[in-house]
């Protein structure tokens, strides 16, 4: 006796990849960099992402039941909000603060919206932002030396990162008559020391949020996931040529094509934010053009805040202005149709 | 290594043609009854030419149609009209179909004989014995071939392309088509030319098939204006348009055929069938298909009369290994379900494919979660999850804007969604709402 056969549309087989398992290989590649924050800042950068991971996926728990949704907790895309906020916070931030990010990303960021898939912006960026405004103080104060290393990556100076750096110095190189002669050469000097620190930025020996400093670690995760086709190449290589190109153009301190790409390639949230955030699948555009132009896009805000804006870093703003943009995109990069004109 | 040619788009699923692809061709012990159905293609159904309880032969003509776009059918062995009732088909629904049984002699019709000088025929004569032996598309589509075969004169035909990519997963009938009956297929591709006036034939082959395209070179070689152009091995080469981007490099226009751009796809089955039918006079009342699948005791390609039972063919092959989760007419990615196996098989059943639990992989929709899968192996170039998106809400119109119409549900989409969603079966769904709403306009 034959059994009834189970009736469905075509097509009968399906991939095997799931959400799941791209979540888990996000986690994966993300792993290298929190390793490398714990040897450079300590193990407390281990409470920090576990105390986010778990508010995080507790806050998806609380509102899916109390929303009546079915519950998806175990997809893992709370787990990677969670360890994404975390590495957006300095190493000696209270744990009450990923805690509170965390529950305002998820519930604010994502299940207002419907859960996952329906997110109009990056909830572990929502967080952050929310953090940064509500204590400023937290969020920008960084003290934590790394291991072999220094903060701003210079050893005379002590008080910020390399951007903040930066950011105080060029000013001071724009504006010579607002300041004192002294002032000035010793920014002359700064920044040309902050030049020479490539390879420290590269390896990860300088001050700055838990998760974003080595580039090295964070580019490991990057190939990986390019090589699962997890991620794409065009949002992060958009995004990080343009801010190159920018910043060669308009980022010196004597002039035009003075600037030097390398030092903000490598510096803040850039490689973490290009590479894990603005390839965030729900909130980036569809289309092979909108990509593009979504890349770029953050490239220039991130170009326009770092060097014109009040913050030192424009990563995380970047990517959630052009988030915004994501439908418009879609809408008006539609392809062309096979067979069409 | 072969240069192969490609298309955009696309995807990989695993072929699993292991399973049967060194199996030669077997006869399948004719069937005590067959249950031929007056519809096995696309256009008008036949009419029965019999009446119940008539003796007929094999390959005598037992019912047709007056319309232009339709497709005589013949019976499939020799025996006694049992009924003429609708019976379940293997395309849902049930369809009126003549039920013959079997006398067990198997005698031929005596119309059916060879004829040497079969190139000297005019082409309205060969698309004539095609059109008689209700010849249809063989790749799983069924639309009339005489109706293909006769492109209005305005649309001149100047290049042949033979599918014989096979890039349906599990489906080896094709290739061991192409192996065993290469001689046949090339006088095919002959006839197709002549009927045509073509000045150039392509005979496209995936290259998961290499020792059919080593064996067509080799067949092909004397032949100046016939070439094989190994195919990269992707899903859905074999889809008309898809296949002449591949072949020719160029891109049949929105909403127009093949023949507009000069070309005429036809698969090896076909052409095989052609063959048959102008050189031989011989009905299509058989084919040969792949019984297949991880339910399947003993996997085999088959030469099967038109109108067994899915059951007998099954029981031949060993029944099935275990707990059987679908049966399908035809390959994974196209092929329909069956909710019954007294179905019978039918011009276009390229396959008999039998699925487990695990192979169907059966999960829940999850929501979208926009990573582009599906955007990326649309053939068509469309935003598949935006459709089914705008589907799901009904939104038929914005659909419609974003080419909903353009879809040739390949299924690429649902197949590669990561979140299961049943792409395809939405946009299915906002055709048909879409039409609806057309008709009611109209109204």
């Amino acid at each position: 006796m034959e059994q009834p056969f189970l009736i469905s549309p075509a097509p009968h087989i399906k991939d095997t990849d799931s959400i799941r398992k791209i979540m888990f290989w996000v986690i994966i590649s993300l792993l290298p960099a929190g390793l490398g924050a714990v040897y450079f800042f300590g193990i407390r950068v281990i409470w920090i992402t576990v105390a986010s991971i778990i508010s995080a996926v507790i806050t998806e728990l609380i509102c899916q039941v109390s929303m009546k949704r079915s519950i998806r907790i175990t997809d893992g895309s709370a787990i990677i909000t969670g360890i994404l906020l975390a590495y957006n916070l300095p190493p000696e931030v209270p744990l009450w603060l990923p805690i509170i990010g965390s529950f305002v990303a998820i519930l604010i960021g994502k299940m207002v919206f419907g859960g996952i898939g329906y997110n109009p912006m990056n909830p572990a960026l929502i967080g952050r932002a929310f953090l940064t405004a509500s204590w400023p103080a937290h969020m920008t104060v960084f003290q934590t030396l790394p291991r072999n290393g220094t903060l701003s990556g210079i050893d005379s100076i002590s008080s910020a990162t390399p951007l903040n750096l930066f950011s105080e110095t060029r000013e001071i190189l724009l504006h010579t008559s607002n300041y004192t002669t002294e002032q000035v050469t010793e920014a002359t000097q700064a920044i040309s020391e902050l030049y020479s620190t490539h390879s420290d930025l590269f390896i990860g020996r300088i001050g700055g949020c838990i998760g974003e400093t080595s580039v090295v670690l964070l580019l490991m995760g990057a190939v990986f996931l390019m090589y699962k086709r997890i991620i794409g190449w065009k949002i992060p290589f958009t995004y990080l040529g343009t801010v190159a190109i920018l910043t060669y153009i308009f980022g010196g301190t004597e002039g035009l094509l003075t600037g030097d790409p390398i030092f903000h390639l490598f510096s803040g949230g850039l490689i973490l934010g290009a590479f894990f955030m603005a390839t965030d699948m729900v909130t980036t555009p569809v289309t092979f053009k909108g990509r593009l132009f979504f890349g770029t896009g953050c490239g220039i805000i991130t170009v326009i805040i770092r060097l014109w804006g009040g913050y030192p870093e424009g990563v995380s703003y970047s990517i959630l202005l052009m988030n915004l943009t994501t439908p418009l995109l879609d809408k008006y990069t539609k392809p062309k149709i096979f067979g069409g004109k | 290594m072969f240069y192969t040619k490609r298309f955009r788009g696309g995807t990989h699923p695993p072929t699993n043609k292991r399973l049967t692809e060194k199996y030669p061709v077997e006869n399948l012990p004719h069937p005590q009854k067959v249950i031929i159905p007056l519809q096995q293609h696309i256009g008008t159904p036949a009419i029965p030419i019999v009446q119940k309880g008539d003796s007929v032969q094999t390959g005598q003509m037992i019912g047709k149609s007056d319309a232009f776009v339709s497709a005589p059918v013949h019976a499939s062995i020799s025996g006694r009209v049992h009924a003429i009732e609708p019976r379940p088909h293997p395309l849902g629904k049930n369809l009126l179909s003549i039920v013959i049984e079997s006398d067990g002699y198997d005698e031929w019709i005596d119309t059916v004989k060879p004829d040497k000088n079969f190139m000297d025929l005019s082409p309205g004569d060969m698309i004539h014995r095609v059109q008689e032996a209700g010849i249809v598309g063989m790749g799983g589509a069924a639309f009339p071939a005489h109706v293909k075969l006769s492109p209005p004169p305005e649309k001149p035909i100047e290049n042949v392309i033979i599918n014989g990519s096979e890039c349906e997963p599990y489906i080896t009938a094709d290739h061991r088509l192409m192996l065993e009956k290469s001689d046949e297929i090339l006088s095919g591709v002959k006839i197709l030319m002549k009927i045509f006036h073509a000045k150039r034939a392509f005979l496209g082959i995936q290259k998961n098939k290499r020792n059919a395209i080593r064996l067509m070179r080799k067949k092909t070689l004397p032949e100046r204006n016939i070439s094989v152009v190994p195919l990269t091995v992707k899903y859905p080469q074999g889809e008309e348009k898809q296949l002449i981007r591949a072949v020719m490099g160029r891109e049949v226009p929105y909403k127009g055929f093949p023949m507009d751009i000069g070309c005429s796809v036809h698969n090896v089955g076909t052409t095989f069938a052609i063959f048959e039918a102008v050189a031989l006079q011989k009905p299509l009342i058989e084919r040969i298909t792949t019984i297949t699948g991880p339910g399947i005791r003993h996997p085999k390609n088959l030469r099967v009369r038109i109108g067994t039972p899915f059951q007998y063919l099954i029981e031949y092959c060993g029944g099935y290994t275990g707990a059987v989760v679908k049966l399908i007419n035809g390959g994974p990615m196209v092929g329909v379900s069956q909710v019954t196996s007294e179905v019978p098989l039918i011009k276009g059943t390229l396959g008999i494919l039998v699925l487990d639990r695990k192979t169907a992989n059966l999960k829940p929709q999850s929501p979208c979660i926009r990573c582009t899968r599906c955007v990326d192996v649309c053939p068509m170039k469309l935003l598949p999850n935006q459709i089914a998106d705008f589907v799901e809400y009904n939104r038929i119109e914005e659909a419609y804007r974003l080419g909903i119409l353009n879809c040739m549900k390949c299924g690429c989409c649902s197949y590669i969604c990561p979140s299961k969603r049943n792409l395809l079966q939405y946009i299915d769904l906002g055709k048909a709402l879409w039409h609806e709403k057309q008709e009611k306009m109209n109204q």
